[in-house]
């Protein structure tokens, strides 16, 4: 088990070096010189040479490149080009609201589609089955920005059900009422695509023969079901799952925009708006970092979940 | 009987099969229409009075052309204005013109905010997501089967190599991934758009590839290959592809529902396609200023054209696969 852990540990370099390498490529060689964005449209040249001088851009790239390391190394990547606030400290204020979004939205989405799943997993190949199908092949089509806009408008501008948009002070006020419809809109959108995967999950299962064993010894169906049958579909719904975790770090950008929500997704869409590469650079190797951890997580639960599991 | 001869009976004898195929070719078929000029040419001229409503809906209804007026700025606030006559002038040759051009009070589905119609609008969007999705699923399936090929067959250092790039992708959430390489392109187009879903969408079709290869290059037929001194290169494009090709085929089905929809997501937060071109996502982006005003028409358009063309290439995909391999059931 340790030495499974070292050699997962291990194989984080390379890959988070790869991630650094594609980050730097993209910024400093395909981005071109950061200084004309950032001295506006009338700079002379001097201003020009003292900013390329303080951001390091007239070095050689593999001073360049030096510099980057040392930024992940240290978990300092500077200050925003557009606000100059330290984006340690960006991430430190965002964080919180976007968890209060998306913690609640990743739990009820999992607990809602696994319910759904399994009842039309149980009753496969009914009408109720196909109809619920159908609805979820026709509802995937619609583009997650006509669910924001549609339940944006009639629940909250037309209904006044919800605040519209905006963010509170307290954390049970911003649950309570500012991200009540995000995450209710969050887990219409995820309903669809996750009914899907758990139903055919579901399906694999149902048919095994220690279903039929459990039935055969009088266990009622709620049992067979939610006890056996769940544990052995565990992994998959894991995977998908834990695949979602790291997007929380990234936030859901679209439902934070349209919410104003102060979380990172929304920092992200205006920092490739206002061009403010500190802050995309910062999040690309934080969330790339957060993907391989829960990735080694994601496989330790496995192990826990199942024991025939073997973590080679 | 080959596999492509079994695979299209099976698709015959697919009624939903049948019905997604012919949405999609008719879609296709529409934007190759509008791709050569022959329908929606002139998208962009102002056909209709700004905002006119669908036809079957009936010309501006009272209250909604009071909500209107409210929501156009204030004449007048007290203040008398310095340049008021001129303005009016300005109005009076502005008005003048526009009841030369005769604009029409409703539009078969309606106008926008320019008096543009939306239904010429929409199908301009289907031909900017089609070529899109397209393009740039074929770059992501060029990338990807070239990628999987080389790492499945040699192995070793090169499927190291690759796997390495792999592992290095998908660390990076995909949306996050596209937004990145957006803000450092910083330019518009639809070539743009092409090459950062193309460039970024490659590694789920690298993966199934790359497990194809592994398993039919030890195979007897590319051993007997080998041994009549087949090249490694005709080995692994002449004898192993045609026989992973559906593998391959249904990917690129796949993926172009993917890009459709990501494009939609780009062009409405404005990386994506310019000003001078329509997409479906361009159309959603007017959406929020327009329903405020009860303006529901072109939000519905985009949607419906984009719900119809996905649905039809899932439920198409869907039948490709089960086609193409029949075990899967």
């Amino acid at each position: 088990m340790s030495s499974y852990l070292t050699r997962r540990l291990w194989q984080f370099f390379p890959t988070l070096l790869g991630v650094i390498l594609l980050v730097f490529f993209l910024f400093n060689w395909v981005g071109g010189d950061p200084a004309y964005l950032l001295a506006g449209k009338i700079a002379s040249a001097e201003q020009i040479e003292n900013i390329r001088r303080s951001l390091g851009v007239d070095q050689p790239y593999w001073v360049q490149l030096g510099i980057f390391l040392k930024q992940v190394a240290t978990a300092d990547f500077g200050v925003s080009w557009s606000t100059n606030e330290r984006v340690s400290q960006i991430f430190a204020t965002r964080l919180g609201p976007s968890l209060t979004v998306l913690l609640p939205l990743l739990f009820l989405s999992t607990v809602i589609s696994l319910a759904a799943a399994m009842l039309v997993a149980y009753y496969r190949g009914s009408l109720t089955d196909r109809a619920i199908m159908i609805g979820c092949t026709v509802g995937q089509s619609v583009s997650i920005l006509v669910y924001i806009l549609v339940l944006q408008y009639w629940l909250a501008y037309r209904l006044g059900w919800f605040p519209v948009q905006g963010w509170g002070g307290t954390l049970g006020e911003n649950l309570l009422a500012y991200a009540a419809l995000p995450i209710l809109v969050g887990v219409i959108v995820s309903l669809a695509p996750d009914i899907r995967l758990y139903r055919s999950v579901f399906l694999d299962e149902i048919d095994q023969d220690y279903v039929r064993t459990a039935r055969a010894k009088g266990l009622g169906e709620g049992r067979v079901m939610w006890l056996h049958v769940l544990r052995n579909a565990a992994i998959p719904i894991t995977t998908n799952v834990m695949t979602q975790v790291p997007g929380l770090l990234a936030g859901a950008f679209l439902i934070e925009r349209f919410f104003s929500i102060p979380g990172i997704g929304r920092e992200v869409i205006l920092a490739v708006e206002r061009s403010d590469f500190p802050v995309i650079k910062a999040v690309t190797v934080y969330v790339a970092i957060a993907t391989m951890v829960v990735n080694l997580l994601a496989d330790l639960t496995y192990r826990a979940l199942d024991p025939r599991v073997q973590l080679k | 009987m080959s596999l492509w001869h079994l695979a299209w009976r099976r698709l015959l004898r697919d009624p939903v099969g049948i019905a997604s195929a012919a949405l999609v070719l008719a879609f296709i078929a529409l934007a190759a229409a509008s791709a050569a000029g022959w329908v929606a040419r002139d998208w962009a001229d102002e056909a209709g009075v700004s905002y006119a409503p669908p036809r079957f809906f009936g010309t501006v209804v009272e209250d909604q052309a009071a909500e209107v007026a409210k929501a156009l700025p204030q004449e007048d606030y007290g203040i008398q204005d310095p340049i008021g006559p001129e303005l009016a002038e300005i109005r009076k040759s502005l008005t003048e013109l526009s009841q030369d051009e005769a604009k029409q009070g409703s539009l078969l589905f309606g106008a926008d905010k320019w008096g543009r119609d939306v239904l010429k609008k929409a199908i301009k969007g289907t031909e900017t997501s089609l070529i899109v999705g397209f393009a740039a699923a074929a770059l992501a399936t060029l990338l990807g089967t070239l990628f999987g090929a080389f790492a499945g067959f040699y192995g070793r250092w090169v499927d190291d190599f690759f796997n390495w790039l792999y592992s290095v992708f998908t660390s990076i959430p995909y949306l996050l991934l596209v937004l990145a390489v957006a803000a450092v392109l910083g330019q518009k187009g639809v070539l743009t758009v092409i090459l950062i879903l193309g460039l970024t969408g490659w590694t789920g079709i690298f993966r199934l590839v790359r497990a194809e290869y592994l398993k039919h290059r030890v195979r007897e037929y590319v051993l007997a290959a080998d041994a009549v001194g087949a090249s490694a290169g005709r080995r692994m494009f002449a004898h192993i592809l045609p026989n992973v090709s559906h593998v391959v085929l249904v990917q690129l089905s796949l993926h172009v529902v993917l890009f459709i929809k990501s494009e939609v997501i780009l062009s409405f937060l404005g990386f994506g396609v310019g000003v001078d071109t329509v997409s479906w996502g361009s159309m959603l982006a007017e959406a929020p200023s327009e329903l405020i005003l009860g303006m529901w028409w072109q939000i519905a358009a985009a949607t419906a054209a984009m719900a119809l063309a996905v649905t039809a290439f899932s439920l198409f995909t869907d039948a490709l696969r089960d086609a193409l391999d029949p075990r899967l059931q």
